[in-house]
């Protein structure tokens, strides 16, 4: 057989277009007769709506539809969005309507749909649309909301607390009697939302020849927007198209049915012309849902030697007005927290909270930054705290690779018991420690101290569930043409998945990935899918392709040895024909052996073959598969204003098996990018009666190129069983320890000063607050 | 986050623009558009007339009268940059422009727009007020000349009455050697400051500092001349000591509180920010003299 | 009632003559008026970039410039550079840098290096990174992009300019 293509950095299949300003983002779809909708939004964040007078805005010339909740089809008008994740757990899941009915709870919640001529006359509607509310007190912070005499944020809630989760395992109060060291600390963390570069969007047409609805949607899961769409306007399997063409990146947040994705094919078929919705940067801060707080109290009991003996605490989740996405991101969080360690002892509840804020749910990372900082960060404190260094106390409490496969005692999200299959999480860390020159760091530090520099260096460990299930699925097929195509259920948002799944299949064809054409993310194309989120894909469509092409290549082999008469070890593929090694002469092209598959009519197939050159495989993992990393870094802190700089970064990496170094190595440098950006600069605020502050760029600091290093990324393999080829996932593990490391960097700087952070993002005032006079620097 | 309607206008002379603006009632007046066009696009300014002054290219100069430099209220920022004679004259403008947004906003922003704008950390607004600029407003029916300290009356408002427009701002290089300095705290390259000091230094032959401006932007509506700091450096001579004092007094000038950026902060970077821009113009005006910081 | 204008532009080197409703920005004309969707809306308040195009050579952020201003101007958009065919330098150095992922800030970013490597054919690394400070990616984390230009500056600079 020829080069394997997997390990290899091939250029990528989807640039051409893209370099060339051939992308097909929604937005850039065009259909004739097409019409725009615009929203008019809450600019409560509680309030009653007690009329709504559309009169002005239907008579603007241009209008062609106002609709409010009452005028919502009978199919779906008192339907909730539905709840992706039940769960026993949740005690009030409040769940919002289409368009609001008679309550709103948070700002930016959708009220009425005005579709136009154009997105300028439907926002001019959108103006001349007379809502009358009666404003009522609303609950902001999560943490206020629980409190005793908190203002409810629904009417009729009996409470702000969605659920209430206890994680348990080993015995906890035996690990905190006695327990020569107990650390107790209390963290406040903000993770911003996803902040894609492409807002969220939609077209939707309707065919009456068809009787068909096609909804081109910027989304991270066709196949459950499908899903959706049948329930909601009760449609059948072969009614309902949805594609998501090239997205604008996703980060979680291109995961979720939002209310305004049920609007567009309901005026498609209702007005006979299809209808776009283009979500503008004001919608997308007030109306896409983001990851934002978490408070946490945890103490953590711990031997002499540093070795750790238990932890316990709860958390608060601000899980918005609104809860479609489930528990998923506070479950990860809670089932995160013992990473790498050996946990004899553990008990954690999780609280989600409900306040009068647009919903969150996973944004990039999925609530494990948040378990990392913890862990972390304690195992900082604890460090000090005994006099042992920082790294070492890691060492002592890794989960050693020798004791792989590893149980932690918790159950995930994917109703699994947390299993690290592999991973050798001391020589990752040593791996990063030894490129950064960790050992020489205590020297460096004291040398830029001489000068009146501040430096410090943090590390952060983490292990991650990915290559989630249930499955992903690909077909494989080589039609009568002699062409291949690759079909898939993922659907990605810059991911890279058309080249990597070219590749795997290359392996198996004997041809060049870009002899196959590639097609993912449509529900016309294959019936089963799931979606791209979570690190899953590489894992689960990675296999499905394998598998896959591996049946094809078998059915080749079989149907060219029966009509060549030779064995099938005497064959090899290569460059889209099958012949028999040491004759290149006598091959047959995979279009012939192809035509063959399909069948002659009237003819029976030859005994063997079954129907058609291809095969769809649905790769489902017995559980997740883990990651895991090591991040260390070297920031710089001007005491005097506050300011860090982040001198170097490297990062120990172990994905498994690697499809594509560069594409590899994209996702992570892409992901500590958006760690930094949690560490230091973005969050999202509101005041204490939920009116978000930050809804703009202007606000929410996103991090630019002269802001962050080069990141130095290492690489190891540790390959999983768990999947034919050892892949694991990679999309989100850059991200995981990025606020631990450089908070812990930080802290490590101002030593000196006894500065302690418990807190993410760090901004420059705040460290102004922490150091006191000590920010006075030169000028005392 | 689309505009809502108006009326565009374009006129092709200062004089068809005047009568627009004398007749024409809810206009805005369309320059470089950085900081307009996002207003409109957000629909937080929604005029009912747009006059776009961008045809007017006499507007758009950079002139040497005498000891005062000419600039006209259309001059671009990219424009300034790149000015030699901005380079030989007012080095400190061109060192305010690296702090200035990003060179797409620069090629198309203007000095007169940032002037009506009037944001409370704009940098060339911080300029403008360091060296006492005067800016020149014209109407249908004739001309005034604005001294700077006396063109902002409130939260970005200008003082310009209705009608009214600014054409053009002189500046007076100070004359002989010296030395200049502007300093800014940002959250990343191109942000708006938090705050920021501009400084001129003049070193007098024996050692003591003969003249001094000292200005704050960002810490209140407008920039703000720390005239105590001024009078504490007069007289003395450069060291850590009148830097400290100097600064101190920068510290205690009112500053804005608000929910993202508190007043202790704005007054502390308003003290870090000085001593740091005290230094560098001193080293500079050492220079300009043949010596060199000791 | 619209305001509209008529207005003669050049776009990529060739002329058009189109009647613009004067609030529609250069973006959306570009995109949706003459149909070159290459270049894309991320913000429409100017600070992500991805709007950028060059007028008469200089990158501005089309989402901050009315169409009915570029009467008599030239613009030059993504779908000027190269084509799938003859990628030019610079977008063959992001092929093989893998200088995109998801591929909406990219047209942007490409305008935005057009300009710098026509003033500046040898920039640094924290040059190239200042300059692309205007122009905001969620995905990369830049450091394929500073690559790429980095590439594209040096072959550039070897052969024929582009």
């Amino acid at each position: 057989m020829k080069q394997s293509f997997v390990g290899v950095s091939v250029p990528r299949k989807e640039d051409l277009a893209l370099l060339t300003g051939g992308g097909r983002f929604v937005d850039d779809l065009k259909v004739d007769g097409m019409l725009h909708m615009a929203l008019v939004r809450s600019p409560h964040a509680h309030a009653l709506i007690k009329n709504i007078d559309t009169t002005r805005a239907l008579s603007l010339p241009g209008v062609h539809a106002v609709v409010t909740h009452a005028e919502l089809p009978d199919t779906f008008r008192d339907k909730p969005i539905p709840l992706v994740h039940p769960n026993t757990a949740i005690s009030q899941g409040f769940l919002p309507y289409v368009l609001a009915k008679d309550e709103v709870c948070y700002v930016g919640e959708p009220i009425v749909a005005i579709v136009a001529n154009s997105r300028h006359v439907a926002e001019d509607a959108v103006a001349l649309v007379d809502i009358s509310y009666e404003p009522l007190p609303a609950i902001s912070d999560c943490k206020d909301a629980l409190k005793p005499s908190a203002i409810l944020a629904h009417v009729d809630a009996k409470s702000n607390v969605a659920a209430r989760v206890p994680f348990k395992f080993g015995d906890i109060d035996a690990a905190f009697k006695d327990a020569p060291i107990v650390l107790k600390e209390s963290f406040f963390q903000h993770r911003g939302g996803s902040f894609f570069m492409e807002c969220r969007a939609g077209l939707a047409q309707y065919d009456p020849m068809l009787d068909l609805y096609t909804v081109h949607l910027g989304t991270q899961v066709p196949h459950q927007m499908k899903r959706f769409y049948m329930d909601l306007l009760e449609l059948g399997d072969n009614q309902i198209r949805v594609i998501a063409p090239d997205v604008g990146g996703g980060f979680g947040s291109k995961a979720p049915f939002y209310p305004e994705y049920a609007l567009l094919p309901m005026f498609a078929e209702k007005l006979r012309h299809p209808v776009k919705w283009v979500e503008d940067r004001y919608e997308n801060f007030v109306s896409t849902f983001q990851e934002r707080d978490q408070y946490w109290e945890v103490e953590l009991a711990l031997n002499s030697d540093g070795k750790i003996r238990g932890l316990r605490g709860s958390f608060i989740h601000d899980g918005g007005a609104y809860l479609p996405r489930g528990l998923i991101v506070q479950w990860i969080s809670a089932t995160t927290v013992p990473g790498p360690y050996v946990m004899p002892a553990f008990s954690m509840e999780l609280i989600s909270a409900i306040t009068n804020r647009v919903p969150t749910s996973a944004v990039r990372g999925a609530g494990r930054p948040q378990a990392i900082f913890v862990m972390e960060r304690l195992l900082d404190q604890a460090a000090k705290k005994i006099g042992i260094d920082r790294a070492e106390i890691r060492y002592r409490n890794f989960v050693q690779p020798d004791q792989m496969p590893y149980s932690v005692g918790l159950i995930y999200r994917d109703g699994k018991p947390v299993t690290y299959d592999s991973g050798d999480y001391p020589a990752c860390l040593s791996m990063a420690l030894d490129r950064i020159d960790y050992a020489g760091f205590k020297k460096r530090q004291l040398e830029a101290l001489s000068k009146g520099r501040y430096i410090g260096i943090g590390i952060g460990n983490y292990v991650e569930g990915t290559g989630l299930g249930p499955f992903e699925s690909v077909t494989v097929r080589i039609t009568t043409t002699g062409k291949i195509f690759l079909y898939s259920g993922a659907a990605p948002q810059g991911q890279s998945h058309h080249t990597t799944l070219a590749q795997v299949v290359a392996d198996q064809l004997g041809v060049e990935p870009s002899q196959i054409s590639v097609v993912t993310g449509d529900t016309g194309s294959i019936s089963l899918g799931v979606g791209t989120f979570a690190a899953r894909t590489a894992v689960n469509a990675g296999s499905s392709a394998h598998i896959a092409a591996i049946e094809v290549r078998r059915k080749i082999l079989s149907i060219a040895a029966s009509v060549m008469e030779v064995s099938e070890n005497d064959l090899t593929l290569e460059d889209g024909f099958v012949s028999v090694v040491g004759a290149a002469g006598f091959k047959r092209s995979f279009k012939e052996i192809a035509v063959i598959a399909a069948g002659i009519p009237g003819y029976s197939l030859p005994p063997g073959v079954s129907a058609g050159l291809e095969h769809t495989a649905t790769f489902s993992p017995a559980q997740s598969t883990y990651s895991n990393g090591s991040h260390v870094a070297e920031v710089e802190v001007d005491i005097e204003t506050g300011y860090v700089r982040i001198l170097r970064y490297v990062v120990g990496h172990d994905c498994g098996r690697i499809i594509n170094p560069k594409v590899v190595n994209g996702q992570v440098v892409g992901g500590v990018v958006h760690g930094i950006g949690n560490a230091l600069f973005e969050h999202i605020r509101y005041d204490d009666q939920g009116q978000p502050l930050t809804v703009h760029f202007g606000d929410y600091l996103l991090p630019q190129a002269s802001d962050v290093p080069r990141i130095e990324v290492l690489h190891m393999e540790s390959l999983t069983s768990l999947n034919p080829l050892g892949i694991k996932g990679a999309g989100e593990g850059g991200t995981l320890p990025a606020s631990a490391t450089i908070i812990s960097a930080i802290e490590d700087a101002l030593s000196p000063f006894q500065v302690k952070i418990n807190e993410t993002p760090i901004s420059p005032q705040r460290l102004f607050e922490l150091l006191g006079d000590a920010a006075l620097g030169r000028t005392k | 986050m689309k505009a809502s309607a108006f009326k565009y206008h374009d006129p092709h002379s200062l004089s068809e623009a005047l009568d627009m603006l004398a007749s024409l009632e809810n206009t805005i007046i369309l320059a470089g558009g950085q900081s307009l066009v996002p207003m409109m696009n957000f629909r937080m300014v929604t005029p009912d007339h747009l006059i776009d002054i961008n045809r007017l290219t006499a507007l758009s100069s950079i002139e040497l009268h005498e000891n005062s430099i000419k600039i006209g209220a259309m001059t671009r920022q990219r424009d300034l940059e790149f000015s030699p004679l901005i380079d030989t004259h007012l080095p400190v403008i061109q060192e305010a422009l690296q702090y200035v947004g990003h060179r797409q906003t620069r090629n198309r922003g203007t000095l007169g727009g940032s002037l009506c704008h009037l944001d409370p950390s704009a940098e060339l607004v911080a300029v403008c007020a360091l060296m006492d600029a005067v800016l020149h407003v014209q109407s249908k029916n004739g001309a005034r000349d604005v001294p700077i300290n006396l063109w902002g009356q409130g939260l970005m408002t200008h003082s310009m009455q209705p009608g009214e427009m600014l054409v053009g701002i002189t500046i007076s290089p100070w004359q002989g050697p010296h030395g200049y300095s502007f300093v800014e705290f940002a959250r990343r390259h191109g942000d708006f400051a938090l705050v920021a000091v501009a400084c001129l230094l003049r070193i007098s032959a024996n050692g003591t500092i003969s003249d001094a401006s000292l200005c704050l932007s960002g810490t209140d509506s407008s920039p703000l001349r720390v005239t105590s700091a001024e009078q504490i450096l007069i007289g003395n001579k450069p060291s850590h000591e009148v830097w400290r004092a100097a600064s101190e007094e920068a510290a205690k000038l009112k500053a804005i509180n608000d929910p993202l950026i508190s007043q202790k902060y704005r007054q502390h970077l308003a003290r870090i920010l000085s001593y740091r821009a005290l230094e560098i113009a001193n080293e500079r005006a050492l220079n300009s003299q043949g010596r060199h910081y000791e | 009632m619209s305001d509209l204008r008529r207005i003669r532009i050049e776009v990529n080197g060739k002329n058009h003559e189109c009647d613009v409703e004067t609030r529609l920005h250069l973006a959306d004309f570009l995109r949706h008026q003459l149909g070159f969707t290459g270049t894309h809306v991320g913000c429409e308040h100017g600070v992500c970039g991805a709007c950028t195009v060059l007028v008469d050579g200089l990158s501005v952020r089309s989402c901050l410039m009315f169409a009915v201003q570029l009467d008599g101007h030239k613009v030059t958009t993504i779908e000027g550079l190269g084509s799938v065919q003859a990628l030019s330098k610079l977008q063959q150095a992001f092929h093989e840098e893998h200088g995109l992922q998801c591929g909406f800030c990219t047209p942007g970013i490409l305008m935005t290096l057009v300009e710098l490597l026509k003033e500046n054919p040898f920039p640094t690394e924290s040059e190239v990174r200042d300059r692309l400070s205007g122009n905001i990616c969620r995905c990369t984390g830049y450091e394929s992009i500073v690559d790429a230009a980095l590439l594209a500056a040096k072959r550039i600079a070897e052969g024929d300019s582009k």
